[in-house]
């Protein structure tokens, strides 16, 4: 009848069960988020085997309660079984190409948790400015932030964000990208980069990090000891993309390198004495590492557990690339087709969501090896007055 | 220290001098500033007078499209000076006063010796905002009001219902917007749009609305029986509606009483009548309108029905002694206009020629074809916008001065209160520059330098 209420009896509590505890962790690209959700008359029951699979349900279970006309808040009977294709479901912030306030970036965490997104890759430094403040090397950010006392992440801001995310399952992954977009450590790190020439004299313009001086791996393994300590996930991601090669090829010292080394005018061989020492130093700290596509298609010797991010739209297809990094066995992510910071007019969220990442020609254990994807929010058009509606 | 003196406009337009102290100081007035410790004494500027020279001044009355918006400005020791024939112009001098103080590392506020003359290139230099296709709470609205007037834009051209809602409030026909609304909550009350009307006038804002007919109604007929065009299939109705019906005397009734609310709701001169983009196949569809098409000897050209439509709205608002401007179709399809028409031209083809027909024509116009600010793209869109010079088209210095100035248009079909500010913003200051300086201000890298600024003031 017309008077009777439409909802059964009210239900009082939604019971959490997590198999096994570990609240006081930090996620990781093996946890299981999978999750069980039970919504029947007089019972709601959330199971996970892990905390981060809780978080997930809770998610899900925030989403399915809906509000009536009266006001009565009401979720209807369901049962869900539920866990992520992709394990590596990852987010790229840039906050060098343009300072991004704490506050941006934990809301960005908190929309992340919605969208059950669980990496956020802190592409934290570049070209433009260095935000981070080390505490091994403070000159960083005091001559290379846009400005040292407004524009940079302080150590407690970074343990905030990590925290902030731990609380939302979502790991934090750093990038320190290297040997190019380094301009911003130049004026903290004398000697660092390398000193372009014009001929034969210094033309005062510097490129990527000089790879040929000890100091400069010195300055590596210093630096990444502390960013070993300061991040807690496994992994690092150590950049690699786009070194360009003019001011190497101008420096004197450097050519006499090459020669020395019999690369001839092969600076990709250089490229990867350099990222080869990187890695070595990043691997006797305990982490693992991801680098851009261009580490592996400049056949760089990587570890056989690297992770490789495959980047560009052209001028190969980017599933091409992916089938390629598969096949020699490396896992791979996706952010080629998800380069969100390339706006264009109308819903171009479809674009997005038909991408396919295993629609490439491989055997099923290839296609194991994608791990899953990022969505990439480049910052040189964006900052805190318009992250959140470019990016959501 | 400041304080501003506004020597005829005690009342209404007072409000302008403390929002500029504000803008320029940070803080409310009429605090007393004290000097920093350790600053330097320099020559002090005490006080910056505002002269409105003028025997009427246009304190208590509205801006309109022969609106003087010269100032002339200088600044020298110990009182500075901004002069204009009409408060329009001071408002535009305290503008760009609030824009030459600078704070430097002291926390002192400066501001150079100066002599600046100025005055509009353009007279009609326009944002247009559509709160059809997604509604615009009043605060988005309001807010853009302020950013405008950063800008020196003098004209919001609402587009404020569409074929998606009517949020327009109507007095006589209050169906219109209870079914033709999104809901009771997203509407404008006639108090609304009396806020808007006078917080855009404190900032010498127009503000001119548009209802878009014979096309574009969709929400209408939800609230006004019998006014759209039902469509056909063969001997039955599809169920579905088209464009105004223009075939019964019906319609004509209600346009009537309708624009005679519109002509007294909103004070501005001018009101856009729309008459763009309408599909000619419900028409075609309709038995009945096929019979008048046959009557009245128009053949099966629908333009012709279109025009018939358009000039009957046109007279019944001249009616009421308002001017009004069209979008080009009107122009196109060779309606019969009032010399005084303003055809606002749209479509980005050749809009060149476009602009060359029409003040060919005698009319004048406005252009907003390559100024669709809704069409994002990636990268740095501000300099095509900044680029386009709105006289480069064929035509007589006497063609030339029918160009009264343009508008930067944002559609709502992807925007709301969550994204309008930064999507119209900063970009529409390019749009704002060629609108108001000279023709020859075009350098990009300059204009770049002055621009990041500018977009630092304005947040």
């Amino acid at each position: 009848s017309e008077n009777e209420p439409p909802w059964g009896i009210p239900c009082t509590q939604l019971d959490v069960f997590v198999a096994t505890p570990g609240c006081d962790g930090f996620p990781s690209l093996d946890s299981k988020e999978s999750y069980k959700l039970s919504v029947l008359e007089g019972s709601l029951l959330l199971s996970a085997d892990t905390v981060w699979g809780a978080l997930r349900g809770l998610e899900t279970f925030s989403q399915l309660v809906g509000r009536d006309e009266n006001g009565t808040y009401y979720i209807n009977e369901t049962e869900i079984v539920d866990f992520p294709r992709f394990p590596h479901r990852g987010l790229l912030l840039d906050t060098s190409r343009h300072y991004l306030p704490l506050r941006a970036i934990l809301e960005t965490l908190d929309v992340m948790a919605y969208n059950k997104f669980n990496v956020f890759h802190w592409h934290i430094v570049d070209d433009p400015s260095f935000p981070y403040e080390s505490s091994t090397f403070p000159e960083l950010s005091k001559q290379g932030a846009f400005n040292a006392m407004t524009h940079v992440y302080t150590a407690s801001d970074v343990q905030t964000v990590i925290e902030y995310a731990r609380l939302r399952g979502i790991r934090v992954i750093v990038e320190f990208d290297t040997p190019g977009h380094t301009l911003s450590w130049g004026p903290g790190a004398p000697g660092l980069l390398t000193p372009c020439y014009s001929g034969k004299d210094p033309s005062g313009t510097y490129g990527p990090i000089n790879p040929i001086l000890n100091s400069t791996y010195q300055f590596v393994t210093d630096l990444f000891k502390e960013v070993s300590t300061v991040f807690p996930d496994f992994f690092l991601h150590l950049g690699g993309d786009e070194v360009d090669f003019t001011c190497w090829k101008s420096n004197p010292q450097i050519r006499a390198f090459m020669e020395e080394m019999g690369f001839g005018e092969d600076y990709r061989k250089l490229e990867s004495l350099y990222i080869q020492r990187l890695l070595d130093i990043i691997s006797s700290l305990s982490k693992g590492y991801i680098v851009w596509q261009e580490v592996f298609d400049n056949e760089v010797k990587v570890r056989p557990d690297t992770i490789i991010h495959v980047w560009k739209e052209k001028p190969t297809l980017y599933m091409e690339e992916m089938a390629n990094v598969t096949k020699a066995g490396y896992r791979a992510l996706l952010s080629a087709p998800w380069y969100l910071n390339r706006i264009s007019y109308g819903q171009d969220w479809i674009a997005a969501y038909q991408v396919e990442p295993l629609n490439f020609k491989g055997v099923p254990e290839q296609k194991d090896l994608v791990v899953g994807g990022e969505a990439c929010m480049w910052g040189e058009y964006v900052d805190v007055t318009n992250l959140t509606p470019r990016l959501w | 220290s400041g304080g501003v003196r506004c020597g005829l406009c005690v009342l209404s337009l007072s409000r302008a001098p403390r929002r500029y102290y504000g803008y320029i100081f940070g803080r409310s007035w009429p605090q007393r500033s004290h000097r920093p410790l350790g600053a330097r004494a320099e020559p002090e500027l005490l006080e910056l007078q505002v002269v409105i020279e003028s025997a009427d001044p246009g304190c208590q009355s509205f801006p309109h499209l022969g609106s003087s918006e010269a100032y002339h400005l200088t600044i020298a020791e110990p009182v500075a000076v901004l002069k204009a024939d009409e408060v329009w112009g001071a408002l535009r001098g305290l503008e760009t006063f609030s824009q030459l103080v600078y704070e430097d590392d002291y926390g002192s506020f400066l501001v150079n010796e100066s002599e600046i003359d100025d005055f509009p290139r353009f007279a009609h230099r326009g944002i247009l905002l559509d709160t059809s296709r997604h509604y615009l709470p009043l605060q988005s609205i309001l807010t853009n009001l302020d950013a405008m007037a950063f800008n020196k834009f003098n004209v919001f051209h609402w587009h404020i219902v569409d074929d998606q809602s009517f949020p327009y409030q109507s007095i006589f026909f209050p169906e219109l917007s209870d079914k033709g609304a999104y809901s009771y909550k997203h509407i404008y009350t006639p108090d609304d749009v009396r806020l808007v009307i006078e917080y855009a006038r404190l900032r010498g804002i127009r503000v001119i609305p548009e209802f878009d007919t014979p096309g574009h109604t969709e929400s209408w007929g939800k609230g006004q029986k019998d006014l759209l065009t039902p469509c056909y299939n063969g001997e039955e109705p599809t169920g579905s509606f088209g464009p105004v019906n223009p075939i019964l005397n019906t319609t004509y009734e209600f346009m009537t009483k309708f624009f005679k609310e519109i002509t007294s709701v909103f004070p501005d001169a001018y009101i856009h009548l729309g008459g763009d983009e309408v599909n000619f196949n419900c028409w075609k569809s309709n038995p009945e309108v096929k019979a008048f098409m046959q009557k009245q000897g128009f053949g099966i050209d629908y333009a012709k029905l279109e025009s018939y439509y358009v000039q009957k709205i046109l007279d019944i608002v001249s009616s009421y002694n308002k001017g009004y401007i069209v979008w080009q179709e009107v122009f196109d399809n060779k309606a019969q206009l009032k010399s005084d028409t303003v055809v606002q031209v749209w479509m980005a083809n050749n809009y060149a020629y476009e602009l060359s027909r029409v003040t060919a024509a005698g009319l004048t116009a406005i252009l907003a074809a390559p100024w669709y600010l809704d069409y994002i793209s990636y990268g740095q869109d501000w300099k095509k916008y900044y680029s386009v010079e709105p006289l480069n088209f064929p035509g007589s210095e006497k063609q030339k001065k029918l160009i009264i100035g343009g508008e930067a248009c944002l559609w709502g079909e992807f925007v709301d209160a969550t994204n309008l500010t930064p999507r119209l913003w900063p970009r529409a200051s390019a749009v704002g520059e060629r609108l108001w300086s000279s023709k020859n201000v075009t350098n990009l890298q300059d204009a770049y330098q002055r621009l990041t600024n500018h977009r630092c003031r304005m947040l």
